[in-house]
């Protein structure tokens, strides 16, 4: 099975990963879900594409604690998606992991220009979605009308070793 | 010569925007190229002009108020979207969904599948420079759009499902009609192959050209036909079954080179099964209730769930973050045309100008999408 390859191979370059556990399909629609710190995402996204995993999406969520950026891994061969979180503080930058997967190169720049997160050594990071000369960014929740701006605790609880 | 142009006029590479009004961008898309001569250098797409914010939208309003946005981005296939938008927050509260729904639902999407399907097929043939196709498919799908207008009450932006039931059941004069579509279009494809798929300067115009392999797909995420058509067997209906797609007999068209010829025909076949799909759904389709029970305001429990589901362009999914009110906390749509139009940016370079049309077209992108 693709997942299992992949963890081992996860367990081989990064024994020092903190959190990373077996999700139930049925209940979360995806497979495993890593915790990752800030400078292990290009490692992560290295062992994904050497075990063949493709880049499904990137994505972000604001929180009072500052944003949090998830990555979405996903195999043609055998269904195993896998989520990669890593929680920013904010204003705080992410390495890019567009040398690996072209489709980050469009993928960051979505993130960018929705949340202003910057990624470091893009090639090109620009706004995708909204014009050039936009001086927002409105998935951000100070943004426009939002029913609620919470903390990652407030959803997701007690983080859980 | 009174004025001798520089030497340099002669080697000279040149931008050249195509869009964002153009005939064959099937949307509003520019295409940023980098010329030499008749060669593509660099090729740039530029999306965002139909950016309406639709996951901003969602933050703002219930669960159930999202519904009708589902079909607005990828408004060809709009069933698929509403399904898979119900059908996760279904799973994610927890609402029973009758046997009969399930059937109907399927029935819609994979005639929404078709309807999609068939219209890429005429517009991409226009495209190419014929136009008999065109209206060959627009009539065929003349006939989906009606039936689904006595159903939906819509022609293209369906908004038909809801959470644990349909809008409304589906009548005996429904079926008969659908069953006359499927015996009416398997008739067709004969002509179809006969007028395009035997057609010498169709083949010449898309055999070899726009080659997207394996491994391009994988670096860009590429879902759907784009992919099947490079070898890879990856159908969300078959790797994580969902609905009744587990208790249907269908099989997974595969190309093998990549190019636009095998796009087209994995298409194609994708249509043929579709038809079998619907067969298949109108036999087993039970009696019993159209709406199952479920909450006026729907409040999914504290927490994140992600659903997939194989829309005409490939895997869509929805990945809703819940704070336990009947707000979503955060909605993302992961659109199959992102990956499937950014491939582009390697699939252009180093073709000629007048095969870009042939090549966009065969990816079958659908830009609202993208830009949602």
């Amino acid at each position: 099975m693709s997942l299992d390859v992949f963890r081992e191979e996860l367990r081989r370059q990064l024994p020092e990963l903190a959190v990373v556990r077996s999700l139930d399909y049925a209940v979360s629609g995806r497979h495993l879900e890593i915790q990752a710190e800030r400078g292990q995402v290009e490692s992560i996204a290295r062992t994904a594409r050497k075990v063949g995993f493709f880049l499904e999406a990137i994505t972000a969520i604001d929180f009072t604690d500052g944003p949090q950026v998830i990555y979405l891994f996903n195999s043609y061969e055998a269904p195993s998606r896998v989520q990669v979180r890593v929680q920013l503080r904010p204003e705080e930058s992410l390495a890019t992991i567009s040398s690996l997967y072209d489709a980050a190169l469009w993928y960051e720049r979505e993130v960018f220009d929705l949340f202003g997160i910057r990624f470091d050594n893009h090639p090109g990071l620009r706004r995708l979605l909204l014009p050039e000369d936009a001086d927002f960014h409105p998935l951000r929740k100070d943004f426009g009308k939002v029913h609620a701006f919470r903390s990652v605790k407030e959803i997701y609880g007690e983080p859980t070793a | 010569m009174a004025n001798p142009l520089p030497e340099s006029a002669f080697e000279q590479t040149y931008y050249l925007n195509m869009g964002p009004q153009h005939p064959s961008t099937h949307g509003v898309l520019r295409l940023f190229l980098k010329l030499d001569g008749e060669y593509i250098l660099e090729a740039d797409p530029v999306v965002g002009y139909g950016h309406r914010g639709h996951e901003k939208m969602a933050e703002s309003h219930f669960y159930e108020q999202f519904l009708p946005n589902t079909s607005r981005m990828d408004y060809l296939s709009g069933l698929i979207y509403n399904h898979g938008y119900v059908a996760a927050v279904e799973k994610m509260a927890g609402i029973a969904v009758p046997p009969r729904v399930e059937y109907i639902r399927v029935i819609c999407a994979e005639l929404n599948r078709i309807s999609s399907h068939l219209l890429w097929f005429g517009t991409y043939l226009l495209d190419l420079g014929g136009i008999t196709p065109f209206l060959y498919a627009f009539d065929d799908r003349e006939h989906i759009m009606d039936a689904l207008d006595r159903i939906t009450g819509s022609r293209l932006t369906y908004n038909y499902c809801r959470f644990g039931g349909v809008a409304k059941d589906v009548d005996p004069e429904f079926a008969r009609a659908t069953r006359d579509f499927i015996k009416r279009l398997r008739s067709r494809f004969d002509d179809y192959h006969t007028l395009v798929t035997k057609n010498v300067i169709f083949i010449n115009r898309t055999r070899g050209v726009g080659v997207i392999d394996r491994d391009a797909a994988l670096r860009f995420g590429c879902t759907g036909p784009v992919l099947r058509a490079s070898g890879v067997p990856y159908d969300i209906r078959r790797a994580e079954p969902y609905s009744v797609y587990p208790a249907l007999n269908f099989d997974i068209p595969t190309g093998a080179a990549g190019d636009a010829m095998d796009r087209y025909m994995v298409r194609l076949r994708e249509m043929e099964q579709s038809l079998r799909i619907i067969e298949q759904a109108l036999d087993g389709l039970p009696e019993g209730p159209f709406k199952g029970r479920a909450p006026r305001k729907v409040r999914p429990p504290k927490g994140d769930y992600y659903f997939a589901v194989e829309s005409a362009r490939g895997a869509l999914g929805y990945y809703i973050v819940s704070d336990g009110t009947s707000y979503p906390y955060r909605l993302k749509v992961r659109v199959p045309s992102f990956g499937n139009l950014q491939v582009l940016t390697e699939a252009l370079p180093g073709t000629l100008v007048a095969d870009t049309v042939a090549i966009l077209g065969s990816v079958d992108i659908v830009v609202p999408e993208v830009d949602r």
